[in-house]
């Protein structure tokens, strides 16, 4: 009873074109940034190594290495400020979070399974 | 003029707000209260509106309740209170006090039970550090010293010690309404107020409601 009070006041917050990407996939995430008076798009690319949470508090987390230096960012998938989410390769995972990643360096840090190779064998 | 409202705690949830951050809201759903008596000066010492809330079965309730609003012309409710006001409202008896008194924006307090706790120790209860946990330590959790010697001879009234914890009345005082829903009786506040879901609240206009300067 209650659930559904907090899930209807919060029903039209939610997008509808979020829920295409999922962990593993390349993405750019299109970000409106508001300077003065006027906004701008920045894209932040990465692997998307984290989906969690439900509603409008769930999340997801964009991995990139940044000259050399890992930077994570965590967006809510229905926030306003994201224009739009592209996704620049799909990937197959074998786990629901690739914190793995983080332990690797250099070339490693970017290899995930990629789907069309995968689809291929 | 300021108004009280009772409401029943729904739980917490996230919105976005005009700059697109996440704020985290508790939902109230409070109201509709009927004004069940109106207390005045020269009647009763004091002034000040008695509301009730949640309807309620007439058989549920004693003989008096019945009778006192049966004189009020009001629907019989399961919750009675009343908020002190200085006199000088328009409210009568058998109007209704919806959420539209409160709008966006506006500074409240809400009065709660918080959870129950049972029976707790120090470090819980009152943030006492406790003791170290090994190297032949034996003062674990323990809330240290209770008192001094021959003087004064007794523990001092009020020293913290173990004992039940939680299921008081607590108040938190100018919390933001974020938004009201008219059509469905709810309230978003900004952050958490006491006691568990399904729980009875109080929801007041800000009694300390400081307008910053500069």
């Amino acid at each position: 009873m209650s659930q559904a009070i907090l899930e209807d006041i919060t029903k039209d917050q939610l997008k509808d074109d979020r829920a295409n990407f999922k962990v593993g996939d390349g993405v750019k995430v299109h970000l409106k940034v508001k300077e003065g008076s006027k906004t701008r798009i920045q894209v932040f690319a990465g692997i998307i190594i984290c989906r969690k949470g439900a509603g409008v508090g769930e999340t997801f987390t964009v991995r990139r290495i940044a000259s050399g230096v890992g930077v994570e960012k965590v967006f809510p998938v229905h926030s306003p400020s994201i224009e739009k989410v592209e996704i620049d390769r799909e990937s197959v995972t074998m786990r629901a979070r690739m914190y793995y990643l983080r332990d690797r360096i250099g070339k490693a840090a970017n290899q995930v399974k990629e789907k069309r190779l995968v689809d291929a064998k | 003029m300021n108004v009280a409202l009772l409401g029943k705690k729904i739980g917490m949830t996230q919105v976005f707000d005009d700059a697109n951050r996440l704020v985290p809201v508790t939902v109230i759903e409070a109201g509709p209260c009927p004004v069940t008596q109106v207390k005045s000066d020269e009647t009763d010492g004091y002034n000040a509106v008695q509301i009730g809330f949640r309807a309620q079965k007439a058989q549920r309730l004693s003989k008096a309740a019945r009778g006192h609003f049966e004189k009020a012309g009001v629907e019989t409710q399961s919750e009675l209170s009343e908020f002190r006001t200085n006199g000088d409202h328009e409210l009568n008896v058998g109007d209704v006090l919806t959420v539209e008194r409160f709008e966006a924006g506006q500074k409240i307090d809400v009065v709660g039970t918080s959870k129950g706790r049972g029976f707790q120790g120090v470090v819980k209860r009152y943030g006492f550090a406790g003791g170290p946990a090994s190297h032949g330590s034996m003062f674990h959790r323990r809330g240290g010293s209770y008192g001094m010697c021959q003087w004064p001879g007794h523990v001092i009234k009020g020293k913290k010690m173990p004992g039940h914890m939680g299921d008081v009345q607590r108040t938190v005082q100018n919390l933001t309404i974020v938004k009201v829903v008219p059509e469905k009786n709810l309230i978003l506040i900004k952050g958490s107020v006491p006691g568990s879901r399904g729980s009875l609240l109080t929801v007041r206009s800000a009694i300390k409601n400081k307008v910053r300067k500069g």
